[in-house]
């Protein structure tokens, strides 16, 4: 079954990566650019899987974190936040907000595809 | 029997006694070691007010008028509940000026007025002189009387025949000239204490208060059976009711107050009055005792008046004793020889210790206010150039007590019996009550001028001369008495004793009435009449203010002056003799803690120093004509006056200092504080510019990294994928340069070390540049860029590099922020009066007020940007802004969302405070 | 010195209490031919007040608690 994941990164070379890496990956994959515009879109369709920027424009990735927390229809909804700021007191704060995982940009591509793997569950079929 | 020789030879042993008593406390005082320096010695001094009219007067009023000698002592204690204020006033103000009489005490708070000392001193003389004769023929009577003994006397006028060197009273004065001279006049002194003077006063007043309660114990106890025994058989006596009855033979309840109001008065305007209680007062804190002990004196002294006054009209027969004399003649009709003997004594104390202090009292004033600034003003004598003048001062001391005791001696030769005689005691009460307007007013009120005092006192004693002295002259017999009936010149309404008709009154009531109203009226009328001078304005702010002035030394403040210390001490000399010049000068530089005299300074305080020393012996108002002719005075004028005191005067001056310092205190507090948060501020900044700049530089980062693996890990990807992937790794990796660039560059244009290059430039040629540098980009976005420039400028001094980077910034922002399609950017370029003016105008997305705020700060970015626009470092802004700013000009922006947003920044022609050139 | 205003307003009020005491028309009230021990009432009366007044006056000033 295709895991549908959404990324939320207001950077398009960024976007544009991920999209890459996740697609590759076999997911279907959605973007947005802002905060408001994600939470639209994962109101009319729940993802599996939420990669979220921090520093977004209108709404940013903690209080987007926070809103999919308090919904209880995606408390399946995996959330892997990405940011810029390596801050522990901003990875604390992620965490706390009930994000699935943190990664520091620059990633690794690896590390990043290993933790959305992770994420995702085993039942991922690897494409080739 | 009592023969004259004993009583010649009691009476001048106890002269003799007192001498002796006067010189050891004189010694002891030389040796510092003070025997009058307790409140209780203080107290027993302040008892002079008890005279040998209390003595013997008050038994003979009582025998006449019942309890109407009561008020002469209840009003002084009344006074003593306010002393608290009144009296502390006038010592604090006495020892800081050196003020040592009345006379000196109203000419010093009217500005020194040589003018109202002397009439003080005139009124004091003319108004005590025949008090001192009342006691003068109270010791010549009771001498008549006792040397009768066992017979007790029916007629005592018979001295009046007698020439008056048989008279032994002549000698009794002779004695008390000489005791006065040799314990009032040792030697001069700023202070004119006297202690053994005033051991001696104290000693006597212990002598008569005994006597009379040793008399009073005996006739209430011995010749009766206590206070009932003779209050009963009493009771017989045709007139007792009456005496006893206040509304009776005791006068009317307006006597009663007028004596209540008269003797308040008198406790502190009598003469010898203030000299014991102001000026020898040793310690201001005896007053406190003073306060209670005084009026229990006087009461100790009158419980027994009445029962010796009953016992003596019950005892004599109506008619044939006089009942002044009851004190004296009670024990000796019981034949009771040491009792009629210490009453004979008793009444010498209370007769001499009057005459005495009033004598150096009013010799004081004669001197200093009447005699000195005469003769120092004589300009003949040439009295102000010679060398010493101590000799001469206590010479016209000395003088002056011979004479006020040969005026009073005179006085009692010439009226005898008479009339004139009898009532002195209020006459002179009422006399020396006129200084009370002048002298409490002058206390209490700040308004008070020299010329309405002058006035108020001149009234207050022609109508006292005139309804009291004259009358009482007329009832004597030296003036006619149609004077009384039909009034001056026969005019009804001038009747002395029925002023304008006044018939209700007793003679005291009308007087007091009569010349209060012309007293007050006058000193409070003229004193509003003008403004008063800088002299009497700072002299009555001195005085009025004077618990809130620390002691000594205030007067200074408001002099200004030079002069030497040489002459000053020669000045000093001249009064009371070099020795005791240099001793004061040594004593003075030992509280300035300087060794030497030589190495004084003559400044204000010395100059009031050396004022108020002279100012004992000879008078303030002459002491300062003295001081004035040394030293070089800038007058002050009033309104520096008024300056002084304004800015002195408020009791809180002092701590409004401290409050002020407070409040610096408090505001560098603040300022510390807010120093603190902006360093605070300025390093959460720097975290926030570190943390910022490291979330900038990671995004590329970010893109660079992921796409080199995603490269490297897909070999198959085909060529057009690679080559976009690859096209974003070289963009990315442009951006990082870039952005990194700007950084060094912000931090070097932020710290001042940059480089600058100005040139004369053309304005309008960078603008041409920069807009054909950006002509591609803006081809590709199909935005029209337009250029307005004149066709000349004047050429403008600054980087042509930096500037062109400006201008690029700020077209490359305008390109981001179209995304119409019809979009257009417009640049002008305008010459204004001062500077050239370039404004750089798109009608793109607009920016929202909050974001115009924040987009010249570092990193701040509007937050709805068009998406898809290439994004700026943050920094472009900041960086234009340094530049322009460098050069003197204004870089901002206007813009209304919607609609666009114009960049406008200014270049001035002439370039500002060299900045340019000392880059 | 002994500074306390209390004590010199006290004093004042003592003061007026005494010219109140010692005046028309109190003195009125007492006045008339009794006697008490066969002593005049206007005079014991005088003399008690005058006692008293001194007797506050000490009471004032020697107490120390202000």
């Amino acid at each position: 079954m295709q895991k549908s994941v959404l990324i939320v990164e207001d950077e398009e070379s960024i976007a544009l990566s991920l999209e890459f890496l996740l697609r590759k990956e076999g997911c279907a994959v959605a973007c947005a650019r802002d905060g408001t515009t994600a939470l639209q879109m994962i109101a009319q369709q729940p993802p599996d899987m939420v990669l979220l920027d921090v520093m977004l424009p209108l709404m940013d990735g903690f209080e987007l974190c926070r809103r999919i927390r308090v919904d209880p229809a995606l408390k399946k909804t995996r959330i892997l936040m990405l940011t810029a700021r390596g801050r522990e007191n901003e990875i604390a704060r992620g965490m706390s907000l009930g994000a699935d995982a943190y990664l520091t940009k620059p990633f690794s591509t690896r590390e990043l595809m290993g933790t959305v793997r992770s994420l995702l569950g085993a039942g991922m079929p690897a494409t080739p | 029997m009592i023969t004259g020789a004993l009583i010649v030879v009691l009476s001048f042993g106890y002269v003799g006694l007192l001498f002796a008593l006067a010189y050891y406390g004189d010694k002891r005082a030389d040796a510092g070691r003070s025997i009058i320096a307790n409140p209780y010695i203080y107290t027993l001094s302040l008892a002079v007010y008890c005279t040998s009219w209390t003595f013997y007067g008050s038994v003979g009023r009582a025998a006449t008028s019942g309890i109407g000698f009561l008020p002469i002592y209840l009003g002084p204690t009344l006074m003593a509940a306010l002393w608290w204020y009144v009296l502390l006033k006038l010592i604090r103000i006495s020892k800081a000026h050196r003020i040592t009489s009345i006379a000196d005490f109203i000419a010093s708070r009217y500005g020194k007025s040589h003018l109202l000392g002397g009439l003080v001193t005139i009124i004091a003389v003319l108004g005590i002189v025949p008090y001192i004769a009342l006691q003068l023929k109270a010791i010549s009577a009771s001498f008549s009387i006792i040397l009768q003994y066992p017979t007790e006397a029916l007629v005592i006028d018979s001295f009046s025949d007698l020439p008056f060197l048989h008279d032994n009273t002549f000698y009794i004065a002779m004695l008390l000239a000489a005791f006065t001279i040799l314990f009032g006049t040792r030697h001069l002194d700023a202070t004119e204490r006297h202690e053994g003077l005033v051991a001696a006063i104290a000693f006597e007043s212990v002598v008569k208060l005994v006597a009379f309660i040793a008399v009073g114990c005996f006739v209430t106890y011995g010749m009766y059976d206590g206070f009932s025994d003779v209050f009963r058989k009493a009771a017989a006596l045709p007139e007792f009711n009456a005496l006893l009855n206040q509304g009776g033979a005791a006068g009317n309840y307006t006597n009663w107050l007028s004596l209540t109001v008269l003797s308040m008065l008198a406790i502190i305007l009598l003469p010898r009055q203030f000299q014991v209680a102001v000026v020898e007062n040793v310690d201001e804190r005896h007053l406190n005792k003073a306060i209670w002990l005084f009026p229990l004196y006087l009461l100790a002294i009158n419980i027994f008046v009445l029962p010796i006054a009953l016992g003596g009209l019950m005892h004599f027969p109506a008619g044939t004793v006089d009942a002044d004399t009851f004190v004296l003649t009670l024990p000796m009709t019981e034949r009771v020889t040491w009792l009629a003997l210490l009453a004979f004594i008793g009444g010498l104390s209370a007769a001499t210790g009057m005459v005495i202090v009033e004598t150096i009292a009013l010799s004081t004033m004669v001197c200093n206010d009447l005699v000195m600034p005469i003769l120092l003003r004589w300009k003949y004598l040439r009295l102000t150039e010679r060398r010493d003048l101590s000799g001469l001062l206590l010479g016209i001391r000395r003088g002056a007590i011979i004479v006020v005791l040969a005026l009073g001696y005179g006085f009692f030769y010439l009226a005898g019996e008479a009339y004139a005689l009898v009532s002195i005691g209020l006459i002179s009460f009422s006399a020396v009550a006129q200084f009370a307007p002048a002298m409490l007013g002058g206390l209490f009120w700040k308004g008070g001028t020299r010329l309405g005092a002058l006035w108020g006192l001149t009234a207050g004693f022609l109508v006292w001369l005139y309804t009291l002295l004259l009358p009482s002259f007329a009832k004597s017999g030296w003036l006619p008495i149609t004077f009384l009936t039909e009034g001056i010149f026969g005019i009804d309404l001038l009747k002395p004793q029925q002023l304008f008709g006044l018939q209700d009154l007793d003679d005291i009531s009308h007087c007091l009435f009569w010349s209060m109203i012309a007293n007050i009226g006058l000193y409070v009328t003229i004193s509003l009449w003008r403004r008063p001078t800088a002299t009497e304005h700072g002299q009555a702010n001195l005085f009025v203010d004077v618990l809130r002035y620390v002691a000594a030394g205030s007067g200074s403040r408001f002099w200004r002056g030079s002069a030497t210390v040489i002459d000053l001490q020669t000045l000093l000399g001249r009064f009371i003799g070099p020795e005791r010049a240099h001793e004061a000068f040594a004593a003075y530089a030992r509280s300035q803690g300087i060794q030497q005299i030589e190495k004084l300074t003559a400044n204000a305080v010395l100059v009031h120093y050396v004022e108020s020393q002279i100012a004992g012996a000879i008078g303030s108002a002459s002491a300062r004509d003295m001081v004035a002719s040394v030293v070089d005075e800038e007058p002050l004028a009033l309104d520096e006056v008024m300056a002084i005191i304004d800015e002195a005067s408020q009791a809180l001056a002092y701590s409004r200092q401290l409050e002020e310092k407070s409040r610096e205190l408090q505001s560098a507090t603040d300022e510390l504080r807010k120093a603190n948060q902006r360093l605070q501020e300025l390093d959460r900044l720097k975290d926030d510019f570190i943390s910022t700049v490291t979330h900038e530089l990671r995004t590329p980062l970010t893109s660079i990294r992921a796409f080199s693996e995603i490269l490297s890990d897909n070999p198959q990807l085909d060529q057009a994928q690679r080559g976009k992937f690859l096209g974003i790794i070289t963009r990315e990796s442009e951006r990082l340069t870039r952005l990194i660039n700007q950084v060094l560059d912000l931090a070097k244009l932020e710290s001042g070390a940059a480089d600058w290059n100005p040139s004369e430039m053309d304005m309008r040629e960078v603008i041409e540049e920069a807009a054909t540098a950006l002509s591609q980009i803006y081809k590709e976005r199909n935005i029209r860029l337009e250029l307005q420039l004149p066709e000349i400028t004047p050429p403008v001094t600054a980087d042509r590099d930096r500037v062109m980077q400006v201008v690029l910034n700020l077209l490359s922002n305008a390109a981001n922020f179209c995304e119409k399609p019809d979009s257009r950017v417009c640049i002008t370029l305008e010459h204004r009066s001062e500077a050239l003016q370039i404004e750089v105008s798109d009608n793109g997305i607009g920016i929202s007020p909050a974001d115009q705020a924040i987009i010249f700060e570092k990193f701040r970015q509007v937050s709805d940007m068009p998406a898809g626009k290439p994004k700026g470092s943050g920094l472009g802004l900041a960086i234009s802004r340094e530049i322009i700013e460098h050069f003197g000009g204004r870089l901002w922006v206007d813009s209304t969302p919607e609609l666009g947003s114009r960049f406008c920044f200014t270049l001035p022609l002439q370039r500002i405070g060299g900045a340019a050139l000392a880059a | 010195m002994i500074k306390p205003v209390l004590k010199g307003q006290r004093l004042v009020a003592l003061f007026l209490l005494g010219a109140l005491l010692f005046n028309y028309p109190l003195l009125a009230l007492f006045a008339g031919s009794e006697r008490v021990l066969g002593i005049p009432l206007l005079y014991l009366y005088l003399f008690t007040a005058w006692i008293a007044l001194i007797g506050l006056m000490a009471l004032i000033i020697e107490r120390t608690d202000t």
